[in-house]
């Protein structure tokens, strides 16, 4: 199908370009902007005027629960989820069960995505261990050649830090990024809240700064050491900004994201027990939140990720240490992106790139630009709204927000993956 | 902190008694008040009021506990309450049944008060934000949160010996950081303006932040001890041991044990509190738990009057059942 956009603001970070213009699709590419190509006769004409015009977005941490955890969301409703949201592409970790660790997982899960009907890229990280046991090196090369587009040991720790650099060599090898969250989980010991005066009131189990820190620390050395391409996903504290800086000044391959509620939130947000503010890692103090912030905006942190993990109503209804952690966030991240800019953090411009041009770079997907020939993933976004966050309007099955009630702006009027309109 | 209110009804009554934190000194007053008019109940031969009578009080007990719940199912029976203890850890939670559904089926038996204890803080909060209107939630002790029971009954303890809170200087001493009874002390001594609130303890066993909670922090027993009125023993948990938290039973003995010559540390007429259960010769030695400045056996008396006074006070607020 043709379609031609008419008289949107283009924003397209990767050429720089911000202007009043048309964007023209064939099929599944974009073949031109500005002028009409000679003899292009649109099937359909979307008048954009007023909106932004943006590459859709790509989440680089997106749990679709599936396989496994159909009961808390599934790859087709977070997929139509996401699209209608605005983000176009999904990188999905390995922690699903079954665990992501061979090639006919990863078929699966793309096969289960065409039946859903493609409403959205999706992008598998592969176990970079075996079941992530910590223990095994995963088939690194055959999951590669399956389609994942880097490898990591979600959330589970390596048995050693030999395991951790032998993992990390091979991947170099094999020119396959590694992800890494890093988590020392001797430190963690079951912790549940920032160790922060709201912890000490409270009583709850504390997850310390060096919990984060004394593991990256150790992952950087291994990076410097094995020359891994790496990336380090959902950063929380002060200190981990400032290593990922030195890290960078020191010419390592190393890039970094951070979780969007990790912007807004900080620990007295979970005032008295509030299980919707449980996540790992935890919301730590006010001066992380500001350092955070600080990283994005130098281009120390290179992209902005959902972390969605949709829960079912039961996975909440807990006292906090017994709830599940984690944020359905699909349905915020661009409201929340949007946020950012009139808070003053980065211009807009900078903004889209976190969270497309960005993570396309690092993560090496076919999307994230409007230019000729790419990949038609765009999306239209009236941010001139006004509207309260209500989860009951979610379209993702997690009604766990942490943001129910916040005043927002921005929404996607249109979406189109690969040139189909998603509705 | 609008959702602590959740305790109190809209013109400020107790309806649900799960933390001190977020009570005023008149409120921490009228339970003292009225503990004291509950004493004279419990030295009598017939040691019944009619306060709960029809009314149905259910003990939960996920963690184990002697002395809070015997006192709870007391008070519950002077106040001539109907009183069901369930232990837990042999029903149906074991079974996988989630702790909303236990609530939920436990409701549908017309409970009217229920008392919790429970190994994660803030099971208390959820269970209050979950009953039906007109239930009540008392804690009796949820994981390292609050105890808010035992504080009053030790804040009553000190109001007996010391008759005002202004110019003691109190001393707390131990296991700050898992205990949940030093966390209500400290908050309900600071809500009857103490003059100085102490916490005595080896840096792995206090919390971050201590000294947010509003006290003075000491890491050394007989600096800390000095002067103080009261001095308030924490039971060392044994398994704490084993977690790097201390090298040894002895260092820790000889490092913050409560000894006679550490006692003359204090003022001459202190009083020595424990909430125990105690390990002798650990935290505390048998002759100064036994010697005349030990109050402890009364704290435990004290337990069943002070609770008395909380629920007869719950059950008189208007939006009670």
């Amino acid at each position: 199908m043709k379609i031609h956009i008419q008289q949107g603001r283009l924003i397209n970070p990767a050429t720089q370009i911000d202007e009043v213009t048309d964007v023209f699709i064939d099929n599944q590419l974009i073949i031109a902007t500005g002028d009409k190509p000679d003899g292009y006769i649109a099937d359909k004409v979307i008048d954009a005027s007023n909106q932004l015009v943006l590459p859709g977005l790509i989440d680089i941490q997106c749990r679709v629960r599936e396989p496994g955890f159909t009961n808390k969301a599934s790859i087709a409703s977070e997929t139509r989820a996401a699209a209608l949201n605005g983000i176009t592409s999904l990188c999905i970790p390995p922690d699903s069960k079954p665990i992501t660790d061979n090639s006919a997982i990863v078929e699966q899960i793309h096969h289960s995505n065409q039946k859903a009907g493609n409403r959205c890229h999706i992008y598998t990280i592969g176990a970079i261990t075996k079941k992530l046991n910590g223990e095994h090196l995963s088939n690194m090369g055959t999951l590669k050649r399956a389609g994942c587009v880097a490898l990591s040991n979600a959330l589970k720790p390596f048995t050693n830090n030999l395991v951790q650099r032998r993992a990390m060599e091979y991947a170099a090898g094999q020119n396959i990024l590694v992800v890494i969250q890093p988590f020392d989980h001797a430190l963690y010991a079951n912790g549940c809240a920032h160790e922060g005066a709201l912890a000490t009131r409270l009583g709850l189990p504390t997850i310390p700064e060096a919990a984060e820190t004394a593991a990256l620390a150790k992952d950087i050395e291994l990076v410097a050491q094995t020359g891994a391409t790496t990336h380090f996903g959902q950063l929380s504290c002060a200190r981990s900004v400032d290593m990922i800086r030195q890290a960078k000044k020191d010419g390592l391959p190393v890039t970094a994201d951070v979780s969007m509620h990790q912007l807004f939130l900080i620990d007295r947000d979970i005032d008295y027990f509030d299980s919707n503010k449980l996540t790992i890692p935890p919301l730590r103090s006010e001066q992380d939140k500001t350092a955070l912030r600080q990283g994005l905006s130098d281009g120390t942190i290179d992209c902005i990720c959902s972390d969605h993990q949709p829960h079912d109503a039961d996975a909440k209804l807990k006292p906090f240490p017994s709830a599940e952690p984690g944020i359905s966030a699909l349905d915020t991240l661009l409201p929340l992106l949007f946020k950012l800019v009139d808070e003053g953090i980065f211009d807009l411009s900078q903004a889209v790139n976190k969270l497309t041009h960005n993570p396309a770079s690092i993560f090496a997907l076919p999307s994230g630009q409007i230019a000729p020939g790419e990949l038609a993933d765009i999306i239209i976004v009236d941010n001139q709204g006004h509207y309260q966050c209500d989860s009951k309007n979610f379209l993702s099955a997690g009604k766990n927000t942490a943001f129910q009630g916040w005043d927002f702006s921005a929404r996607v009027t249109s979406t189109m993956v690969a040139g189909n309109i998603i509705e | 902190m609008t959702s602590n209110n959740l305790q109190l009804t809209k013109d400020g009554k107790l309806k649900h008694f799960l933390s001190i934190e977020g009570l005023n000194k008149a409120i921490l007053t009228d339970i003292l008040d009225t503990a004291e008019s509950f004493t004279s109940v419990t030295d009598r031969s017939i040691k019944k009021v009619p306060i709960l009578r029809g009314k149905t009080v259910a003990n939960l007990f996920f963690e184990a506990s002697t002395r809070t719940r015997a006192t709870f199912e007391l008070a519950a029976q002077r106040l001539s309450a109907d009183i069901l203890s369930l232990d837990i850890k042999t029903s149906s939670a074991v079974k996988g049944e989630s702790l909303l559904d236990t609530l939920h089926n436990l409701e549908a038996m017309q409970i009217d008060m229920f008392v919790i204890r429970h190994q994660d803080s803030g099971s208390a909060h959820f269970f209050a934000q979950h009953v039906k209107p007109g239930v009540s939630v008392l804690n009796a002790g949820d994981g390292q949160h609050s105890h808010p029971t035992q504080a009053m009954l030790d804040m009553f303890t000190i109001r007996r010996h010391k008759q005002t809170f202004e110019n003691l200087s109190v001393a707390i001493v131990g296991d700050i950081k898992h205990s949940r009874v030093a966390r209500s002390q400290i908050h309900a001594l600071n809500v009857l303006n103490t003059g100085q609130v102490r916490v005595i303890a080896p840096r792995t066993l206090l919390p971050e932040y201590t000294e947010t909670l509003g006290v003075q922090v000491y890491h050394d027993l007989d600096e800390g001890l000095k002067d103080v009125d009261v001095v308030i023993m924490l039971r060392l948990q044994k398994e704490r041991m084993t977690g790097a938290l201390l090298p040894s039973e002895q260092e820790y003995f000889r490092q913050f044990g409560l000894t006679p010559d550490r006692v003359k540390l204090a003022k001459p007429d202190a009083i020595i509190m424990h909430p125990g259960p105690a390990n002798r010769g650990i935290e505390i030695e048998s002759s100064v738990m036994d010697g005349n400045q030990s109050v402890i056996l009364q704290q435990v008396t004290y337990g069943i009057a002070v609770r008395m006074a909380v629920m007869s006070m719950i059950a008189s607020q208007p939006e009670s059942r």
